[in-house]
């Protein structure tokens, strides 16, 4: 049994992910992702079964750890119990504690990821805001979002929002003391320390790669991994 | 089989709703996406119904989307959700209701691991008590807003004006239910019907008047795979997986499509009028879209809510379809104003996809 092991091990969500794997592929036959990109949940469950370190450190830098959506599909049909989905929540945040997902392209992404949904959480309380959906970043929202947009107020107000406004309902605004509240909890609990590592690696692999990356939104870094496809993702 | 036995094999398909006195948290994307619809819930629950429904301004994103990209941290989130626990206890309140389908699977993983591992819920105290000061008290019931508007399904038909049928044939409009992954994939029991009969949105379209669909892919994500969708660059997973769905529903002429989850009614939606601008392909009628709806905007349509009041006018796919064959009522000029009539100006037609009524 090997340290990296053990330390996934220690994860609740993986005590209740891996029981004991028959590698009999249920779990890939129901997989969306398994039929998108080159990707194979019952290998999951089989390297993380050999409690092979080396194996295990190669699956934390690699590809196949950011492939699935966590419909959780996996978790309804195996025969066993195993719920390789949740072995990837698990998986993922090693990765990322360790700094091994700038080792692809992929986990690269998760600086886009906290920077987007991540940073909304701790100003906004929302894990989505209007005003972060840019219609030009989300072509596939179509003419109606663009004329939302660009008509926020007065639409929200048409539905009976709130928008940015204190008090009850749709999208109020979020009392600061609130606010104040979630980010005490992410200071106490970890999610400080996360979002801190994720840029914190994300810099050190900016720098090795020769980009430019700032604190803002637009710069060469962000805009790299939040829209490259190396076309070497997809299922065969 | 006798009675008994055939209630013994089903008990773990039932779902216990609580009655009345709800603790309501709100959804970030229906928030975003379908304003209507939680305005719609309210007013049904409250007005309709009579019920007492409770919101607290101060509670928050669950962080749902965030644990589930793993930028947010298992007991990061556990806390935030033993927050909402504790506004809830504050208020007095025992039956917590969500109107999203990644909080409540959020909601139910928490639960079952404090079940399963009860010192992850004295960390969860102790950490709550640590940064903000609060304690809380279990919910007794958890439900999400789907299972109330189920479990109310027929008052609410029996106050309707209109029912699921063709209103100059009398047929069933045929209807293909689509369930969030996360309502009962990932824990059964939680969820009515379970992963493997799925009952929540059946229950709603038989109950007034409609014929479900099935189909080959019924059960099929919609796509969105959380970092699949919300990285550009990861887009293809999320488009494939619902034009996956569309192919396979498309030859059984569906009227409409149901949903009980935030996001796979802005993806079932946005889809389609993706798919008919890189394909030129439609899947209704006649360059039509299938329309998509939620749950509270298929209730508010039976108790004869006006379509715009309930946001339908925010639907990239055109509902004016199914509005026509149920024989609902509804004015085209006041389709895209504002609160009091205010002009502001229309969406531009997409280049394939039927928007326009008169075009």
């Amino acid at each position: 049994m090997g340290k990296l092991y053990d330390r996934l091990a220690e994860d609740v969500r993986f005590q209740e992910g891996l029981k004991s794997c028959i590698n009999c592929g249920t779990c890939t036959a129901i997989c969306p992702a398994a039929e998108f990109y080159n990707y194979q949940p019952r290998n999951i469950a089989v390297i993380l079964q050999s409690r092979d370190d080396e194996q295990i450190e190669t699956l934390l830098k690699s590809e196949s750890i950011w492939y699935c959506g966590e419909c959780m599909s996996c978790k309804t049909r195996c025969p066993r119990g195993n719920a390789p989905g949740l072995l990837i929540t698990v998986l993922r945040s090693v990765s990322q504690d360790l700094g091994y997902f700038t080792e692809s392209e992929k986990g690269r992404q998760q600086l886009a990821i906290k920077r987007t949904i991540g940073d909304w959480i701790l100003k906004h309380g929302y894990c989505l805001y209007p005003s972060g959906i840019l219609p030009d970043a989300h072509p596939e929202q179509g003419p109606i979002w663009e004329w939302e947009f660009s008509h926020i107020d007065d639409v929200m107000d048409r539905l009976g929002a709130n928008l940015n406004r204190p008090g009850t309902g749709v999208l109020r605004r979020i009392p600061q003391e609130s606010i104040d509240e979630i980010k005490k909890i992410f200071d106490v609990t970890g999610g400080t320390k996360r979002f801190e590592l994720i840029e914190q690696f994300s810099r050190e692999k900016a720098e090795e790669m020769g980009m430019e990356l700032d604190e803002t939104n637009e710069n060469e870094y962000f805009n790299y991994i939040y829209t490259t496809d190396n076309g070497q993702h997809l299922a065969p | 089989m006798k009675k008994e036995g055939k209630e013994y094999i089903w008990k773990d398909y039932q779902k216990e709703i609580a009655e009345d006195k709800y603790f309501y948290v709100r959804s970030c994307v229906r928030q975003n996406f379908f304003p209507g619809s939680e305005w719609a819930f309210q007013k049904i629950l409250r007005e309709e119904l009579k019920k007492d429904l409770f919101e607290n301004a101060a509670h928050t994103s669950c962080t749902g989307i965030g644990y589930h990209t793993e930028i947010v941290p298992f007991e990061t989130m556990m806390t935030v959700v033993a927050r909402q626990f504790a506004l809830m206890t504050e208020a007095g309140y025992e039956h917590f209701v969500s109107s999203c389908i990644t909080s409540f699977g959020i909601y139910s993983e928490i639960l079952e691991t404090w079940e399963h591992f009860p010192e992850t819920e004295a960390r969860a105290h102790q950490y709550l008590k640590e940064a903000t000061g609060r304690d809380f008290i279990k919910p007794k019931n958890l439900a999400h807003t789907g299972d109330i508007i189920y479990k109310f399904r027929k008052e609410i038909v029996a106050k309707g004006k209109y029912r699921l049928v063709h209103h100059q044939t009398g047929e069933p409009l045929k209807i293909v239910e689509h369930i969030g992954c996360h309502y009962s994939k990932m824990f059964p029991h939680r969820g009515i019907g379970g992963a493997e009969y799925p009952y929540v949105l059946v229950g709603m379209i038989e109950d007034w008047g409609g014929k479900v669909v099935d189909y080959p892919e019924r059960r099929h994500c919609c796509g969105f795979g959380f970092r699949q969708y919300i990285v550009r660059a990861n887009r293809g997973y999320s488009i494939a997986c619902s034009r996956k769905k569309f192919e396979s529903m498309e030859p059984y002429h569906p009227d409409a499509i149901l949903t009980n989850c935030p996001g796979c009614p802005m993806f079932l939606d946005r889809w389609q009028y993706a798919i008919s601008e890189m394909e030129g392909k439609t899947y209704g009628e006649n360059g039509h879209g299938i329309p998509v709806l939620t749950y509270e905007e298929l209730a508010g349509l039976v108790l004869g809510y006006d379509p715009w009041d309930l946001g339908l006018q925010v639907h990239q796919v055109p509902v004016e379809p199914l509005l026509d064959k149920i024989g609902i009522p509804y004015d085209p000029s006041k389709k895209f104003l504002g609160k009091d009539g205010r002009d502001l100006g229309r969406p531009e037609a997409p280049h394939f996809l039927k928007f326009y009524k008169e075009s």
